[in-house]
């Protein structure tokens, strides 16, 4: 119990003395994410919108897929990036193994379904209510897919951030392809697993209290913007 | 059986001023461009709309009546091309009706679908559907439906008669030659509904052809210059508002008027 009183003390002690070690890890770790996140979003959010607002044969298909990827194990995916990526992999030549970029596509792959099927319920439900008047102006796909997204941003930020959530929590996956290395590829869910197992809890403990401050000021910051939509008669 | 439809003498719009502009439009022809020609709509084996043909008078008001369930608003949207009929056609001066004919129709809903923007917004998206961006020509619609103070609101926030003059305007600023209103006052105090009408008549008296549905005989009364009565999904009557205010040619009509209400016994003594 005291080595735990000990070590909490240190673990805030390098939070409040901006550690250098503990800030690289952590802006490594918010630069792979929000990147797999802005990306998962430029690539989810049409794919989403573009589901909502059409029909085709094999849609529902389409949408069982995307909301069952939803559920992808991390270390499936990382696995299957390091195929692609290592030596004798199809993309060995690009050299990307062990490398943050590396890191931002597994995420990036991790996390687009999360985008695209939450973002596609969303604006689905949106397009139930907009549909008679969109038909009414005789509007293009293409033009109301724009007027979907601008008039669902509030919900589609929550959406973001819940991907965001789930990429800077994972471990499965950059473990795999980035291989936590010291100064180049180590970010908080594998510095935390790898101190912990070194027993050094004193880093642990402060990128899990980061971790943990991530985790709260994205759900506040869920709450903060369905307040205000609701507020304003965006929601 | 049902009576088939009726159709007795056009009222037409002659006295009313007109813009000068779309009246030229409108009023070279004794009927509106708009008809439906053996149209109908069925839909899990039932036929909603049965074989109806129509056209209207050039310009004016044309106020479609009858019970919940006739096919009133069914029928409306057919006409505006947001639903493929069963059979039949619609047409626009004889020609199957084109999505840049549909363009130049614009329809109001019972509750109103507004945009998740600002007052202005609301309007300026219309706007641009249709690549106009004049700025000031939003704000003139919003002038005309009296929001001029509201324009910065979110739109979502008004009250239901501000939004319903809200999405009017939003029809009006496409500047429509036909304009549909399905129920657009059916859910507002007489001092929003009295508001809208007043609207609703500027825009007839600028020359925009209207055909609405309401259940409100007084509204149908106060605005209307040609009344179609629809039961079962068949235009049974179909002629000026005093001429059928006075005297309703089919049973089902005068009932209507009456304030009868139509059960499984008193239809089959009505149709009979």
């Amino acid at each position: 119990m005291q080595d735990f009183a000990q070590s909490f003390s240190l673990a805030l002690m390098h939070i409040v003395t901006l550690d250098p070690d503990l800030i690289e890890i952590v802006g490594l770790s918010l630069q792979v994410s929000l990147s797999a996140t802005v990306i998962s979003c430029l690539i989810g959010l049409p794919v989403g919108a573009f589901v909502a607002v059409t029909r085709f044969p094999g849609r529902s298909a389409l949408i069982v897929c995307m909301n069952a990827l939803m559920g992808l194990p991390p270390v499936v995916v990382g696995l299957f990036v390091y195929l692609q990526l290592s030596r004798a992999g199809p993309l060995g030549f690009l050299g990307l193994l062990y490398t943050p970029t590396a890191m931002i596509i597994a995420q990036s792959i991790l996390i687009t379904p999360i985008a695209g099927a939450l973002s596609r319920q969303v604006l689905e439900d949106l397009h139930k209510e907009y549909r008679e008047q969109f038909s009414s102006l005789v509007l293009s796909t293409a033009a109301q897919i724009r007027a979907l997204i601008w008039d669902g941003r509030y919900s589609l930020i929550t959406v973001a951030l819940a991907a965001f959530g789930r990429s800077v929590a994972e471990v499965g996956a950059v473990i795999i392809v980035g291989g936590n290395i010291d100064h180049l590829t180590r970010v908080m869910t594998t510095a935390i697993a790898l101190e912990t197992s070194k027993g050094d809890l004193t880093l642990a403990m402060s990128l899990g209290l980061i971790l943990l401050f991530i985790a709260l000021g994205i759900n506040a910051l869920v709450s903060t913007f369905r307040l205000t939509a609701s507020r304003y008669g965006y929601a | 059986m049902l009576e088939r439809p009726l159709h007795l003498k056009m009222s037409g719009a002659g006295g009313r001023s007109a813009d000068a502009g779309v009246s030229t439009r409108v009023s070279d022809a004794s009927r509106h461009p708009l008809e439906a020609r053996a149209l109908s709509y069925a839909a899990d084996g039932k036929l909603l709309i049965d074989s109806i043909d129509l056209s209207f008078a050039p310009e004016g008001i044309s106020v479609m009546m009858g019970y919940n369930g006739a096919g009133k608003s069914l029928l409306l949207r057919l006409l505006h091309g947001m639903i493929e009929p069963s059979s039949g056609r619609v047409l626009w001066s004889g020609e199957p009706v084109t999505e840049e004919v549909r363009r130049q129709q614009a329809m109001v809903f019972q509750k109103p679908v507004l945009l998740r923007r600002t007052v202005l917004a609301n309007i300026e998206f219309v706007l641009k559907s249709r690549g106009l961006k004049d700025p000031q020509q939003a704000r003139r619609v919003i002038e005309r439906v009296g929001l001029s103070d509201l324009a910065n609101r979110p739109a979502r926030l008004l009250s239901g008669g501000e939004q319903q003059r809200l999405a009017l305007g939003r029809a009006l600023a496409l500047n429509p030659r036909i304009l549909f209103l399905d129920e657009a006052t059916a859910s507002l105090d007489p001092a929003s509904m009295l508001a809208i009408e007043e609207i609703v008549r500027q825009a007839r008296d600028s020359g925009h052809k209207i055909v609405m549905v309401t259940h409100n005989i007084g509204q149908a009364k106060r605005l209307a210059d040609e009344i179609i009565f629809i039961h079962d999904g068949r235009i049974t009557e179909q002629g000026s508002a005093d001429a059928f205010f006075e005297n309703p040619a089919s049973r089902e009509a005068q009932a209507y008027r009456d304030g009868v209400i139509l059960t499984h016994e008193n239809t089959g003594e009505l149709n009979a």
